[in-house]
């Protein structure tokens, strides 16, 4: 351990920079029928869900690697990649947490997540991905009590096939695009949440995400429905290893809200973000998508945008219920060699549906960050409006900060507003905040984390302190 | 179409008289736009619009041979009263006269440039099927120190003897040190169904101004394509107004570079749409060193069916400190049909900048026809003045007040 420790010492900068040394299942390398096959039988999948990876097979074939996207990197080869990995032990999964491998529970103890009992305290229920499967979840039984299903989502499949089936691919289908259907093909595990009509989760719920075998690409997958007139508040949290490749990350995920149905969900993503010279880190290729499918229904997205080396993402809402509302707050922070092309879609379908985007880019170092959003107010989508600002704050003369939005209005009774700025911190700032007494860092810190506040604000308490620290480490070293 | 594209071709070159060299360029520029086609929405710049799908509708089978040897006459009512002007003038993309009447004869230097062809960046398979095809093209070189005394309208007519056409036009400006120039395009039609394809390239010196304005107020059937390249120097200017009205179809590109400091653009445009037309306006300032400025202002007025697309871009590069980019575009809808499309965007890679934009669509404000219409106006008259009010705001930044009456007046805006 002592060899360990040293070397955590040595990536001081990224402090979930470790990998534990876990024996490991993995599929045979490479990406064909078989592996896809070997993944359904470990998983023990029924018949259908076999076929529903195959048909995503078979159009992943005939797709394309987009290539229309600011950041550019190097092709990945995806006969290349391990596509399942899990620790041996869970072959037969513990029934409780004290079967747990000590180890997987030393690496999450290292990363702060509560697994253990003591962890009521937070009242967090928390389900654990490592590398491809979930590990644990917690708090299981009050969350019965009340109905609400949160398991991976490899059990649902088993146990609550009905809501799967019906749900999942509805939001994000099968033929959807490259990276989505990559998923929908090889897809290991991931969170299924199901909360009942009328049912208000009492607590958070949160998944840990976790790469740590090399060569391996995360696919996971998290569907969560919340029934009429439910509510729940969704936090994402995710880690890697240090590692001189990259590693791919493609997750899915699908939200549905019914009728008067409420999801927030709130990502803080730390992945890897390579090293000061852009080598290594995570390419995290996510699809995300909401579809506000009933009345009055809300879908709220809060994301932190910290690591990854190459983050391209567009967290977006289907506004298709009438008086539904959408909601998108981000903040991306690049430093280094990181790049960041994120954004949001917003498509108002139904009537009396209101959008609201805010989003806040940082970009230092030699980075790069794109914010990209759609907002299409479509021609039945009477009264509906949308409100759009997008900063950005530079830092230094060697990143750069883009904007790229879509805007399209086809209904004459719908507004939409679009704001954008970009600029830096202004001397004066800086200068008050030193006279004050804080360095140079401190001063910048505090200023960027009040050009983020908005944001911030939006997320749960116990997130929103980890994201402020956060937004300060992420930029140690750019200034001066 | 590749067929008529090479018979036409063939057709047109045996009635100039060009060098071995020469026809083996254009074959070039051919082959080039016959390999890429038309754009099409594949293109980023083309997303809202397929230029193919746009000429079948409105055209149907296009035809790129132009007979040129026989002149047509002027017609002399299109001029423009009450405003005394130098005149170019093009019929049926021909042309057809060249009149400085008003200027020193020796500032103003008028040079054939056939034999070059132009490229440009941020441009498309257009300017291929413009270098391939046109015939004639001039310079206008204006002369150090010499500021033109009145401006210069460029009448661009088509009539009836053309149908289904495709007419390629090209024209180079050069303003020297401490130069100026007015210009006025003035579109004309009265020809039904026939493709313009327009490049203009402007080379502005030191100190030099250019005001570009664009009118295309009269309704008609065709559809255009214009294309300005602008490079600016140390301390120039260029305002360039569109007025986007009378086709069925049309797309103004416009690629400024900002070459010296000091340098400034301003890109104004109104575009006022009715009965099931498509304009687009698409912008790209290259901010390419320090201190320079630009500003834009894009309104939009849609009725029936009409479709406005604003595509605008700010680009800075990385030695541009201190730039100063602004990007505003509007749009009221009218009717439920109509549609506004933008893609405001910025690209920029210094730190030290003051750029921003902003877009908005809607429909009119009910509380201000409200308000309005209790003071006794009717709700049309309350529409009326409201429009009016809009419009003016975009009018109202067009510097030259001679040109600013002609164009108030045209669309018929009261202060």
């Amino acid at each position: 351990m002592d060899n360990r420790q040293k070397e955590i010492n040595n990536y001081k900068d990224y402090k979930y920079g470790f990998s534990t040394d876990i024996e490991n299942i993995q599929a045979p390398k490479g990406l064909n029928e078989n592996v896809i096959k070997f993944i359904s039988n470990i998983k023990k999948e029924p018949e259908w869900m076999l076929e529903f990876r195959l048909k995503a097979f078979e159009r992943f074939k005939v797709l394309k690697e987009p290539d229309w996207q600011k950041p550019k990197f190097p092709k990945i080869d995806y006969q290349d990649l391990y596509y399942y990995s899990a620790p041996k032990s869970m072959k037969d999964k513990p029934k409780s947490l004290d079967e747990l491998d000590p180890k997987l529970l030393e690496t999450y103890k290292k990363l702060g997540i509560p697994l253990q009992e003591q962890a009521r305290l937070n009242g967090i229920a928390v389900d654990a991905v490592f590398d491809s499967v979930s590990v644990a979840t917690t708090f299981k039984d009050e969350l019965t009590k009340q109905g609400i299903i949160f398991c991976p989502i490899s059990e649902a499949i088993q146990n609550h096939p009905e809501l799967v089936k019906k749900y999942l691919g509805s939001v994000i289908p099968t033929s959807d695009h490259f990276f989505a259907t990559l998923n929908s093909a090889v897809f290991t595990d991931g969170s299924f949440v199901y909360i009942p009509e009328g049912v208000r989760c009492p607590m958070e719920l949160s998944t840990y995400f976790r790469i740590n075998a090399s060569n391996t690409g995360q696919f996971e997958r998290t569907l969560i429905i919340a029934d009429k007139g439910s509510y729940v508040s969704y936090l994402e949290g995710c880690t890697a290893p240090m590692r001189d490749e990259n590693q791919l990350h493609a997750a899915n995920v699908e939200l549905v809200a019914l009728d008067d149905a409420e999801i927030k969900y709130s990502t803080v993503q730390n992945w890897y973000p390579g090293d000061k010279d852009g080598k290594g880190g995570i390419y995290n290729f996510v699809t995300k998508r909401g579809l506000c499918k009933g009345k009055n229904s809300k879908i709220s997205w809060t994301q932190v945008e910290t690591g990854s080396a190459i983050t391209w993402k567009y967290p977006s809402c289907i506004l298709k219920g009438d008086n539904s509302v959408g909601e998108f707050y981000s903040i991306a922070i690049t430093n280094n060699h990181q790049k960041a092309d994120t954004g949001t879609k917003m498509i108002h379908l139904g009537k009396n549906t209101k959008s609201k985007i805010i989003s806040k880019g940082i970009s230092a170092g030699s980075s790069d960050m794109t914010y990209r959003g759609l907002v299409d107010i479509s021609s039945k989508a009477k009264n509906s409006t949308n409100y759009t600002q997008c900063d950005s704050l530079l830092m230094g003369n060697k990143c750069g900060a883009h904007t790229v939005p879509y805007i399209k209005n086809k209904n004459s009774e719908s507004n939409i507003a679009h704001e954008a700025t970009t600029s830096k911190i202004s001397e004066e700032q800086l200068h008050y905040c030193q006279q004050r007494g804080l360095n140079p860092e401190e001063a910048v810190g505090l200023i960027v984390n009040g050009f983020c506040k908005e944001v911030l604000q939006q997320l749960p308490m116990e997130f929103a302190v980890e994201a402020q620290k956060l937004v300060g480490i992420s930029l140690e070293g750019s200034v001066g | 179409m590749k067929e008529q594209l090479q018979k036409d071709f063939d057709k047109s070159i045996k009635n100039l008289s060009l060098s071995q060299k020469d026809i083996e360029i254009k074959k070039f520029c051919l082959d080039n736009f016959i390999d890429k086609g038309f754009p099409n929405k594949k293109e980023e710049d083309w997303k809202f619009s397929d230029l193919n799908q746009i000429i079948k509708n409105n055209i149907g089978e296009l035809s790129f041979y132009n007979d040129q040897t026989s002149t047509n006459k002027v017609d002399t009512s299109v001029f423009v009263d009450g405003l005394e002007h130098n005149k170019i003038v093009f019929i049926n993309g021909r042309i057809e006269k060249i009149d400085f009447e008003y200027e020193k004869k020796d500032q103003i230097e008028i040079i054939d440039e056939s034999e070059t062809i132009n490229e440009f960046e941020n441009s498309n398979s257009l300017s291929d099927l413009n270098n391939a095809f046109t015939n004639k093209c001039f310079k206008i070189l204006v002369k150090k120190g010499y500021q033109l005394v009145k401006p210069l309208i460029i009448y661009h007519t088509t009539n009836s003897k053309i149908w289904s056409k495709n007419i390629n036009l090209r024209l180079n400006f050069e303003l020297d040190k401490e130069s100026s120039l007015r210009l006025i395009d003035l579109f004309n039609d009265t020809s039904e169904k026939n493709f313009l394809n327009i490049f203009y390239n402007f080379e502005l010196k030191e100190n030099s101004v250019l005001k570009n304005y664009k009118v295309d107020k009269f309704e008609n059937k065709n559809i255009k394509y214009s294309f300005n390249n602008i490079d600016q120097d140390k301390n120039s200017v260029s305002e360039t107004f569109f007025l986007s009205s009378g086709s069925n179809f049309s797309k103004n590109e416009i690629n400024c570079n900002l070459k010296g400091v000091y340098a400034s653009a301003f890109v104004n445009g109104v575009f006022s749409l009715n009965n099931d037309k498509h304009h687009e306006i698409r912008s790209v300032i290259n901010h390419l060193t320090e201190n320079t400025k630009s500003y834009q202002l894009i309104k939009s007025v849609l009725d029936e069916n009409s479709k406005a697309v604003y595509q605008g871009k700010i680009f800075v590069n990385s030695n541009a400190q201190k730039t100063d980019g602004y990007q505003l575009s509007k749009a009221i809808l009218l009717n439920k049909e109509s549609e506004f499309n933008a893609k405001p965007e910025l690209e920029i890679y210094a730190d030290d900048v003051k750029c921003s934009h902003g877009s908005a669509s809607g429909s009119l404000n009910e509380d201000s026809i409200f308000y309005l219409m209790s003071r006794g106006l009717s709700y049309q008259q309350s529409i009326d003045l409201l429009i009016n009010g809009f419009l003016l705001d975009v009018v109202e930044k067009i510097t030259d007040s001679e040109i600013k009456n002609l164009i108030k007046n045209m669309i018929g805006i009261r202060e």
